[in-house]
């Protein structure tokens, strides 16, 4: 895929003495669904809004395709945007909001009613159009916003966060529904979130930003099993981080030497961090490494929590019919079934 | 009080009587109400009915409509149209500069000036009656220090015949606290205008003109024809600071009312001045129905 839709660089921006953004860069694809992710006051909704032209940058530069749209004011840049909630102009009729981009962009009457019609259908409000925001659940208002903000057909969907204010079933109805119309409608589409789950489950690329920095952009897959640094391991998924001791390119962990993927800590004592998936266990009563201390059930598999015998907590994930055996205050012995780790000076 | 009382079948049937006084719940709802219903009955509905009982009512105690020949006659009608006149002009001067007034205070100003305005705001809204007369007698009178201090620098406030007991005198005076009453009830309308109905619609391609056009100023209007309505009822009947500016002597209906209450004018018509209270009191509802209107539409969207 061509990564060169959208070109956003060396972003940067200030709020005060706060930095919000500093020296960001973006290529984001034609059709391409890209989530940035991090904690809050990371710049992740500063970098989206800087891109749908809400904010201004103190520097950098934002283009689309060779349009140069760093001094483009918002409503000449043609973007659609979803915000966290509370967006529909709550004095305009359902059909009137999803009509409303199309009104500034003076298409006539019938045809702007007869989009906002086909863009309700597709997110199944149509029913509803005749209605007020008011009238609607926070789930039906966020689709409407969503539809409103495709029924122009924008160069670039930004959402900022849509999800974020509605309960766990409709959050997760609405995220496959975004999916399914961004891939249907081939919409080049920003999403930023603070919820891990959501951002790889429907994103084709995941940018993680810490402190106004993308400290990785890879696809979801990748930036599980190939954290680039400590940050994002602890970031994405859930981290075991035990102690083990490094000698070179090598660090001994649970009686195994593994290597060592970042090169930047020095020998010694280290964290070293391993994904529960790869953490198995044994039952032993001799050698024993640590003790169960409880098992949940998530379904097909089991989160077994174990304390070594310094204290440290350690997750291990194992199938459901696997981990029936380790119940707690069970010993174990723990092994490791990963080749490289990643490790910081503890 | 009601009794909720058994059906007759069930009553028979032999299980243990629970029959007794028992309150019935749409009374329950009602009883809370009933100080304000009384306060309401004693003190709004008893007088208005007294007041257009008594109005129709001629010397000798019969029936007669004189009172309102009379009271829409020279110079009476003169006073309902300057009060009119007076109550809108200081409304509309009050509400379009005050409204201005409190979106930039809203939306620009710092908590510090926003504070600091708003306990001006309060005073200055409640200063009213004689001793606001006195304030402004005091700096733009004939003597007032300001008058005095702009002659020292060659303005004459009264080479142009300006007086303060002027209808634009009179007008000035009122601005003093009918911008601060708009500015405080117009002020919470301007802070629930969401910072993202403007950014969703500047994002959906209006510019700053077409989101007050589309969605600003519909969301507002209800609120500004209300606190216009008020600023309006505030200058259509307020009575003690024109008094003290003018000596009673401009014709306007509260001031005619007065001067007819206290014996001051020579009338025939004992009741006249009642038939002038209920005229002011059908003025003042039908100032309301453009916001009834305009409520029932905005209902639609908000409840």
């Amino acid at each position: 895929m061509s990564q060169n839709y959208l070109k956003v660089k060396g972003l940067s921006k200030k709020f005060g003495n706060v930095v919000a953004l500093n020296n960001f860069s973006l290529e984001v694809a034609r059709g391409e669904l890209v989530t940035l992710l991090g904690p809050s006051g990371c710049g992740k909704t500063t970098a989206l809004r800087l891109v749908a032209g809400l904010e201004r940058q103190d520097s950098g530069t934002i283009f689309l395709e060779s349009r140069d749209l760093t001094l483009i004011p918002a409503h000449h840049r043609n973007m659609g945007m979803v915000f966290q909630a509370y967006s529909l102009f709550p004095n305009l009729t359902v059909a009137e909001n999803v009509a409303f981009g199309l009104q500034m962009r003076k298409v006539d009457r019938s045809a702007r009613i007869k989009k906002a019609h086909e863009l309700l259908d597709l997110v199944g409000l149509d029913s509803q159009s005749a209605r007020f925001p008011h009238q609607l659940s926070g789930g039906q208002q966020q689709r409407v916003a969503l539809a409103r903000a495709l029924a122009f057909e924008p160069e670039i969907l930004l959402l900022d966060e849509p999800l974020s204010a509605l309960d766990a079933q409709v959050r997760s109805n609405l995220r496959e529904e975004i999916r399914r119309l961004q891939l249907s409608l081939g919409t080049t589409t920003l999403f930023v979130t603070h919820d891990q789950e959501e951002a790889m489950s429907i994103s084709d690329r995941v940018g993680v930003m810490n402190e106004g920095r993308l400290e990785q952009i890879d696809t979801p897959d990748d930036l599980y099993n190939h954290p680039k640094n400590v940050f994002i391991a602890n970031f994405v998924g859930l981290m075991n981080q035990v102690s083990g001791t490094k000698t070179g390119k090598s660090v001994s962990v649970f009686g195994a030497n593994l290597k060592v993927k970042n090169e930047v800590v020095t020998d010694g004592r280290v964290l070293v961090y391993i994904r529960p998936e790869f953490v198995e266990l044994e039952c032993t009563e001799s050698d024993a490494d640590a003790k169960v201390i409880s098992r949940l059930f998530l379904g097909s598999v089991s989160q077994v929590i174990c304390q070594l015998n310094d204290g440290t907590i350690v997750h291990s994930l194992l199938s459901s019919r696997m981990s029936a055996e380790f119940a707690p205050g069970i010993r174990v012995k723990i092994r490791v079934n990963e080749d490289e780790v990643l490790v910081s000076n503890g | 009080m009601s009794l909720v009382v058994q059906e007759s079948g069930k009553a028979n049937s032999g299980a243990p009587s629970t029959r007794g006084a028992t309150i019935h719940p749409a009374l329950l709802t009602f009883i809370p109400l009933l100080p304000f219903i009384l306060i309401f009955g004693f003190f709004f509905i008893y007088p208005i009915a007294a007041l257009v009982y008594v109005s129709f009512l001629s010397n000798e105690n019969t029936f007669t409509i004189s009172n309102y020949v009379t009271a829409f006659s020279k110079p009476y009608n003169q006073g309902f149209w300057n009060s009119v006149k007076l109550g809108l002009l200081s409304a509309l001067m009050g509400a379009i500069p005050g409204a201005i007034a409190a979106y930039f205070l809203e939306i620009k100003g710092s908590v510090k000036i926003r504070r600091v305005i708003a306990a001006l705001n309060g005073v200055l809204a409640n200063t009213g009656g004689v001793p606001l007369a006195f304030m402004f007698t005091a700096a733009l009178g004939i003597q007032g220090f300001i008058t005095v201090a702009l002659k020292y620098v060659g303005i004459d406030l009264y080479a142009n015949q300006f007086s303060l007991a002027t209808f634009s005198g009179v007008l000035i005076v009122y601005l003093y606290f009918q911008l601060p009453l708009m500015i405080i009830v117009f002020s919470p309308a301007i802070t629930s205008l969401r910072k993202e109905w403007r950014e969703a619609a500047s994002n959906l391609g209006a510019s700053r003109s077409k989101y007050w056009r589309h969605v600003g100023l519909p969301i507002l209007f209800p609120s500004f024809l209300a606190s216009f309505l008020l600023l309006f009822a505030s200058g259509f009947s307020a009575y003690a600071t024109v008094n003290a500016l003018t000596v009673g002597n401009f014709p306007l209906t509260p001031l005619q009312i007065g001067g007819l209450l206290d014996g001051n004018v020579s009338a025939t018509q004992l009741h006249l001045g009642k038939a002038l209270g209920v005229v002011m009191i059908v003025i003042s509802a039908l100032a309301v129905v453009p916001y009834l209107l305009i409520q029932r539409r905005v209902a639609r969207w908000t409840s």
